[in-house]
């Protein structure tokens, strides 16, 4: 699916406004741990997370990610905002929780690469 | 053999923000150098978990990345605690991180397991209360 979908499926605001919502992806990861996340990499484009902290940026540029979801209606920080910006991630906020948000892309086709 | 592409690094150990800048910048140098996604993938988690281990239990240190003809290598130095069991601390889920650690997303007892499963070859040679050094080889051919 698209981000677009993705966005819209998650109700989600788009941070990094003027991003290119067209990119496809296929699979997507949810963790608040990071040295999880890093652990089983296989090509998952997107991240879900609760956690706020420049670390989450970081860890999706170490693995190629294309975009970054924080839940909760979760804020990343400008800070954050700029490293993303620099590594080419798009960063989404939803008001949903962890388990709504995986669940909804789930059903909506996006599945973890196994 | 030619003279390897050599990038050094301080890893500043107060500032948890900064903790990946020199895994990122190699990861930038790797990919204009032309190396393949999984290589550049392999090479910059590994560095970044390590660069991450020095940062919270070591108080910084020092890397340096060397691009040899048929292995790229990162060697991460520190002066810190050292570790005392090198067996225990590299089994999966073991971690003396403090609380505020997890709170970066980091202290699952994860970074020295991610390390060994992405590089080809790692080396630890520690001395409790002098440092540690982590030689770890990604093979390119
Ligand atoms: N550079 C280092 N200096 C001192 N101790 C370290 C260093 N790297 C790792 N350790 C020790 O090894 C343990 C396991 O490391 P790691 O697997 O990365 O897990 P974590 O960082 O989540 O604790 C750490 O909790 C720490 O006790
Ligand atoms: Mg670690």
């Amino acid at each position: 699916m698209k981000l677009s979908d993705v966005r819209s499926a998650l109700c989600a605001t788009l941070i990094t406004e003027g991003d290119d919502l067209d990119r496809e992806v296929s699979s997507a990861c949810g963790s608040d741990m990071m040295s999880d996340v890093l652990a089983y990499v296989k090509d998952q484009a997107v991240l879900l997370t609760g956690l706020v902290n420049p670390q989450v940026i970081r860890t999706a540029e170490m693995i190629d990610m294309v975009c970054v979801i924080f839940v909760r209606g979760k804020a990343p920080t400008a800070e954050m905002i700029e490293l993303a910006r620099e590594c080419g991630i798009v960063l989404m906020r939803t008001d949903l929780r962890m388990y709504e948000a995986c669940g909804v892309l789930y059903s909506a086709g996006l599945r973890p690469n196994k | 053999m030619s003279e390897p592409y050599r990038m050094n690094f301080t890893v500043d150990g107060e500032n948890f923000t900064s903790a990946g800048d020199a895994s990122g910048r190699v990861k930038k140098a790797l990919r204009q150098l032309g190396f393949s996604p999984e290589i550049i993938r392999r090479v910059s988690i590994a560095m970044y978990e390590g660069e991450i281990n020095m940062v919270i239990h070591a108080g910084g240190g020092r890397a340096e990345v060397s691009v040899f003809d048929d292995y790229i290598e990162i060697v991460l130095e520190d002066d810190g605690p050292g570790i005392a069991d090198i067996e225990l601390a590299m089994q999966e889920g073991f971690s003396t991180a403090p609380e505020q650690v997890r709170a970066i997303g980091f202290g699952a007892g994860m970074g020295l397991p991610n390390m060994k499963r992405y590089t080809d070859e790692m080396t630890i040679d520690t001395e409790v209360m002098k440092g540690t050094r982590i030689t770890m080889r990604v093979k390119t051919v």
